[in-house]
């Protein structure tokens, strides 16, 4: 993260393209043509530019799948924020990514509802046959990671779960094999 | 309708009279149901006409605290000069309630209708829609309608042709359950951390952006055209117990219970009835042990007390809990209740925004504590410990997620302290021991 306190500057966010963690490929601005042109309409929403950061964010993850130090540096250029001030509020949500997840993140839920009807057998279900073996880690072959999830608002149709963004409903360890042939 | 079964005939479907239609969705189904009928007949009334229509309703709030509505809208001065939000709460992250879910799913323009209304009878002229982050669904369908209603002229800068601009945009949360706090909801709609704010001042008089804002819940503004359509009367008179309590109400089921699933039912509703012929009772073989009537962040109570409630905001009160969000939890005899309290408070541990001590250290200990003695390591001192420390939790901090978790970790040491006991005893848990043999 750089260390400036004000606003970061055209040449801020060119100095971490330079160094950014995906090797060696320079960073691209997600915010140009189309993409643009969704963030200036979101402005149109609100009185104050930070107020369109969540949605920003947003579209962040929805084209990169996560949200890099250099995207939190381009959204604070976008909006008048400084990147320390975006990171701030990007740890604070659980649903931006800060790290690359698996093709399919499957979130389950285990709290007290669900568990009360087998959630937590949903989850070891779900940790053998993806090959993820732990809650967080990516299977071998990149295509899933598995985490628990507090309610996700669903706890009459236990277990629900999310794949990316798509719920299942009524998730049963017996399940588990024939959910999963669905994500190649 | 019970949703996702056909409604009981001793159910009062209003608001969920549609669930399950997908007709009812679109804005013309929605206009042949009789949709929008509401918000014409509003914008011809004076704000203050409305407020006190919904004042003698007894429309009190859905999202948890059962606020009256009419009295939450008189707090704003229309046309001071300033600029006035409504907020809806649609953050529904409470555990065992997923009702206004079903009211975004299958009703959207309802949510609309109320949420137009609840703008122009507080002097809003836009209105942001919170939906948590992880209702994907809810979010397509409500930004599909809200973009019909655009189209159809009934928001907008001259909305339904009454000169009034009436705006909804729809705001995606990001994962985090203290964003239904509302002070918080503000903040995270602001672009900031949902850390909750310290009140005085309250959101009617600085609110999201610094102005006078007013917040509901997503079921309070869709009952809303109903109170208009049917008038204030026949909303009052619905109500089987207590007249403070008025209107349909819906009670989403979940837990060890043979069907699961949304509810609507007068307020006042005997609780035995709801639980055993509504919702069918238990599994085969098995039976009632507790249940938690409002979502997670209310007392416990025993199958004797909940048996005796008259289901409305004083039924629950008088047989120690509350009605809360109408989140019914059902445990039945195969679950260990120091599991579930000890889950209970990890989901706090886990949600707290952590800016107060007491409820940052608070609901991490007793998580720890509470897990110790499920592990079967506790001690009889314990009991102590935790109470303490939930009274160092009740009343103290920013909000009051601090005292939620503490609710049911006191009402559960109260009333199932024997299966702790069992656990400190005979040093592990007796439910696990039972499956295993
Ligand atoms: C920790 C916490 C979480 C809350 N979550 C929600 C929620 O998800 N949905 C909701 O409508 N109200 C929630 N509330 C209650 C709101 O703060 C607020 O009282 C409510 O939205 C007001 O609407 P009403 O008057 O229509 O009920 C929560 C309160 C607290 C303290
Ligand atoms: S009580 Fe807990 S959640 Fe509420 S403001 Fe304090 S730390 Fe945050
Ligand atoms: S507890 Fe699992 S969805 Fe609510």
């Amino acid at each position: 993260m750089s260390a400036q306190k004000e606003g970061a500057t055209q040449a801020d966010a060119m100095s971490h393209s330079s160094r950014g963690s995906v090797g060696e490929i320079p960073y691209q601005p997600v915010f140009v043509g189309a993409l643009k042109e969704e963030l200036e309409a979101l402005l149109g929403r609100y009185p104050t530019k930070m107020a369109a950061l969540l949605p920003a964010l947003w579209i962040i993850q929805r084209e990169r799948g996560w949200v890099s130090e250099e995207a939190m540096v381009e959204v604070g250029q976008q909006l008048e924020l400084t990147p320390a001030y975006v990171k701030g509020v990007v740890t604070f949500y659980t649903m931006y990514h800060q790290h690359p997840v698996g093709k399919y993140f499957i979130q389950v839920c285990t709290t007290s509802p669900c568990l009360a009807c087998g959630a937590d057998k949903v989850v070891e279900a779900m940790l053998a046959q993806t090959g993820c073996g732990d809650l967080g880690a990516t299977s071998p072959d990149g295509r899933f990671t598995v985490i628990e999830v507090e309610c996700l608002g669903a706890c009459g149709f236990a277990t629900p779960i999310m794949v990316n963004d798509d719920f299942i409903e009524s998730v049963t360890p017996e399940k588990v094999p024939q959910i999963l042939t669905q994500f190649k | 309708m019970g949703y996702p079964h056909k409604s009981h005939p001793k159910e009062t479907p209003i608001l969920s009279k549609y669930f399950g239609e997908p007709q009812a969705r679109t804005l013309d189904g929605w206009k042949e149901r009789g949709g929008y009928r509401a918000l014409q007949q509003s914008l011809g009334m004076t704000p203050a006409d409305i407020v006190n229509v919904l004042k003698e309703s007894g429309l009190r709030g859905r999202g948890g605290a059962g606020f009256p509505t009419g009295m939450k809208w008189s707090f704003m001065k229309p046309g001071d000069g300033k600029a006035h939000y409504l907020c809806v709460n649609a953050d529904e992250s409470e555990p065992g309630t997923f009702k206004d879910r079903e009211i975004m799913r299958w009703t959207p323009h309802a949510l609309i209708e109320g949420t137009a209304i609840g703008a122009y009878a507080i002097g809003a002229e836009v209105a942001y829609i919170y939906i948590r982050g992880e209702f994907t669904e809810p979010l397509r369908v409500m930004e599909a309608a809200v973009k019909e209603a655009y189209a159809a002229g009934i928001l907008g800068k001259n909305a339904m042709g009454s000169g009034h601009r009436i705006d909804i945009h729809v705001h995606r949360g990001a994962g985090a359950y203290i964003c239904g706090e509302e002070t918080a909801l503000m903040n995270s709609l602001e672009g900031r951390r949902g850390n909750p704010r310290i009140k005085p001042p309250f959101p009617a008089v600085a609110g999201l952006f610094g102005q006078p804002t007013t917040i509901n819940n997503v079921e309070t503004l869709a009952a809303v055209p109903h109170v208009l359509n049917n008038g204030a009367a026949w909303y009052k008179a619905m109500s089987l117990s207590n007249p403070k309590s008025t209107g349909s109400k819906l009670f989403s089921v979940c837990g060890n219970v043979t069907r699961p699933g949304n509810y609507e039912v007068t307020l006042g509703f005997p609780f035995k009835d709801f639980l055993y012929d509504l919702c069918g009772g238990p599994l085969p073989g098995r039976k009632f042990k507790a249940v938690i009537p409002g979502g997670s962040s209310v007392p416990i109570q025993t199958m004797e007390e909940a048996e005796s409630t008259l289901m409305d905001y004083e039924g629950f009160v008088a047989k120690g809990s509350m009605l809360g969000s109408g989140g019914v939890i059902i445990f039945d005899d195969s679950q260990c209740m120091v599991r579930h309290i000890a889950r209970l408070a990890r989901f706090y541990a886990h949600e707290s925004c952590a800016q107060c001590t007491q409820c940052r250290e608070g609901t991490a200990w007793t998580t720890k504590i509470l897990e110790r003695i499920e592990a079967g390591g506790g001690t009889m001192q314990d009991f102590d410990t935790l109470l303490e420390i939930a009274d160092n939790m009740t009343g103290k901090t920013i909000c009051v997620l601090s005292d939620s978790c503490a609710a049911p970790v006191v009402s559960g040491i109260q009333k199932f302290k024997h299966e702790f006991e069992a656990h400190i005893t005979g040093k592990r848990c007796p439910f696990r021991a039972t499956a295993a043999a």
